[in-house]
């Protein structure tokens, strides 16, 4: 009887995978058809300006048709030049973010979970926040020189609040009914931390890690404004110096796939962990 | 043997939740706290549970004063409150991390069997009904084998037919180990059908008005008249201790005399 039971119960279940698996290929098709509407507008605009230019109706100096653009990409890449530009802003944010994203999670980790040490820390660091990021800039050419200490330590100063904040609200906002099956399961501090509070928060955390990485990609593009003789914002300045309106656009247009890239996958090493959750986020 | 020796609660802005509480709860009893919103029921269970400390008397548990969480209490919440981020099999694993792993997936794979749920075990709590989610729930308090069970109006949210298959999923665990259970309940049919003893509870500040044997032999019928019988007997007992203040008086001096005739 039970033999039989279980049987059918694995049979519905296997039925239920096979009626499942149609249903999500439908709704992927769905879904890839949206994807296409988003794209027609640029599409249509790119077009349309490639147009204008090609027909002589425009003159493109200033703004250069997609097609001058994509060969100035091209350009770029197969001397090597884009990669090692990538490269140098990438290796920046890197180093950035996980200086300012380690020092954002301890920070705000301490200040949520301890009322006595957010009462310490908590009025500082929000003064220090009211300051912006880009003011310290003079402060920081001036204590790390004008090499790659001074722009790293913006992108840190950058990328830390979002995830202080971030981090700390999440541990704040812990359902404490949860909190509580911890503590009638006897959990010490340290076990009560790692087997309820880190996985609740971790949704919360991957948020503002993914924030900090934007406002990363933000500041430094302002780091390299400042002064650098490489990286995608060097490129940024040269072509506004050397009057290419091409080049400009080309390094946007890598700093956008660049920063998709990186939150792609920061959200894809994330996603296992937050599997769980009952909430569409992915598309935040 | 669990007991409470006047047991008091106030909260920090003055509300007595409790007042001198007196009771003993034999072992392997099912006792249902019943009454009125306010009248202290889930404070109780808090206490015994140790999420909350009393402000006076104390609650002894086979002679040991309990203080906070104690390994042999378990309790079952009003909401399931099942972790999001463990699949079925580990939340009701949640606390057994003292155990070898075999003994684990032994008393799990146990418990999964005895609720029904043991095909959805690798799921998400998100992808069960919320009567299933309570059913893990008791199970994860049962997999201790805890000597005392508390339940907080664990049914109260679900509908008529899936309450009914909870309690008989309740009982069918409690046959095994027969642990002490202190049921919190508003509902005085759930009462009648899992209770040994209702305990009729009086709000502000809360205290205990009225206790009832419910001796009926189980498995209870619940469209007998003797089921009917005692859920009367309940609920007039309960109605009396709405209309409380007027009737206290004579039941104090029941009491003094009973305590001379002690």
């Amino acid at each position: 009887m039970t033999g039989n039971a279980a049987s059918n119960a694995w049979s519905s279940h296997e039925g239920a995978a096979a009626l499942a698996a149609p249903t999500s290929t439908e709704k992927r098709r769905a879904f890839d058809w949206r994807i296409l509407l988003g794209f027609f507008l640029p599409v249509a605009i790119a077009l349309l300006w490639e147009g204008a230019v090609t027909f002589g109706l425009a003159e493109g100096r200033l703004v250069p048709p997609p097609s001058r653009i994509v060969a100035t990409l091209s350009a770029l890449a197969e001397t090597g030049e884009l990669w090692t530009h990538a490269w140098m802003t990438l290796w920046r944010v890197l180093v950035g973010f996980l200086i300012g994203a380690l020092s954002g999670i301890v920070l705000g980790a301490l200040s949520g979970s301890s009322q006595t040490l957010r009462q310490l820390l908590d009025p500082t660091l929000q003064a220090l926040r009211a300051i912006p990021s880009i003011a310290w800039v003079p402060l920081f050419i001036l204590w790390l020189g004008i090499f790659e200490a001074s722009k790293v330590a913006l992108i840190a100063v950058g990328v830390f609040f979002p995830v202080y904040l971030g981090i700390a609200g999440a541990i704040l906002s812990v359902d404490r009914k949860l909190v509580e099956v911890g503590h009638v399961f006897r959990l010490s501090r340290v076990q009560l931390a790692r087997r309820i509070l880190l996985p609740a928060v971790l949704p919360e955390a991957v948020i503002a890690l993914r924030s900090g990485l934007g406002l990363g990609f933000m500041f430094v593009v302002a780091a390299e404004f400042m002064g650098a003789s490489e990286g995608l914002g060097y490129l940024l300045v040269d072509g506004q110096q050397m009057g290419k309106p091409d080049q400009i656009l080309a390094a946007i247009i890598a700093f956008a796939l660049l920063g998709k890239l990186a939150d792609s996958l920061l959200l894809a090493a994330a996603k296992p962990l937050v599997r769980w959750q009952d909430t569409v986020r992915e598309r935040l | 043997m669990l007991s409470f020796e006047h047991l008091s609660k106030t909260y920090a802005d003055g509300t007595r939740a409790l007042s001198d509480i007196n009771l003993t709860v034999h072992e392997g009893e099912i006792v249902a706290l019943i009454g009125g919103s306010g009248c202290g029921k889930t404070t109780l269970l808090r206490l015994i549970a140790g999420l909350d400390r009393e402000s006076a008397g104390r609650i002894r548990l086979d002679g040991e004063v309990l203080h906070g969480p104690h390994p042999a209490v378990g309790i079952v919440f009003q909401e399931p409150r099942l972790l999001p981020w463990l699949s079925v099999f580990d939340n009701i694993a949640f606390g057994l991390a003292g155990l070898s792993a075999a003994e684990r997936q032994a008393r799990v794979m146990h418990a999964l069997e005895k609720i029904g749920l043991v095909e959805h075990a690798k799921r998400w709590p998100r992808d069960l009904s919320g009567g299933q989610q309570q059913r893990v729930s008791i199970a994860r308090a049962f997999v201790t084998n805890p000597k005392v069970l508390l339940l907080d109006e664990p049914f109260s949210a679900l509908d008529a037919f899936t309450r009914a298959s909870l309690h008989e999923h309740l009982l069918g665990l409690w046959e095994e180990t027969r642990p002490t259970v202190v049921l919190v309940t508003h509902d005085v049919q759930e009462a009648v059908t899992l209770a040994d003893r209702a305990v009729v509870m009086q709000p502000k500040p809360g205290r205990i008005f009225d206790e009832l044997p419910l001796t009926l032999a189980r498995p209870r019928d619940r469209t007998g008249l003797p089921f009917e019988t005692s859920v009367r007997r309940v609920l007039t007992a309960l109605d009396h201790s709405l209309k409380a203040p007027q009737q206290q008086p004579q039941r104090e001096r029941d009491r003094q005399a009973a305590a001379l005739w002690w």
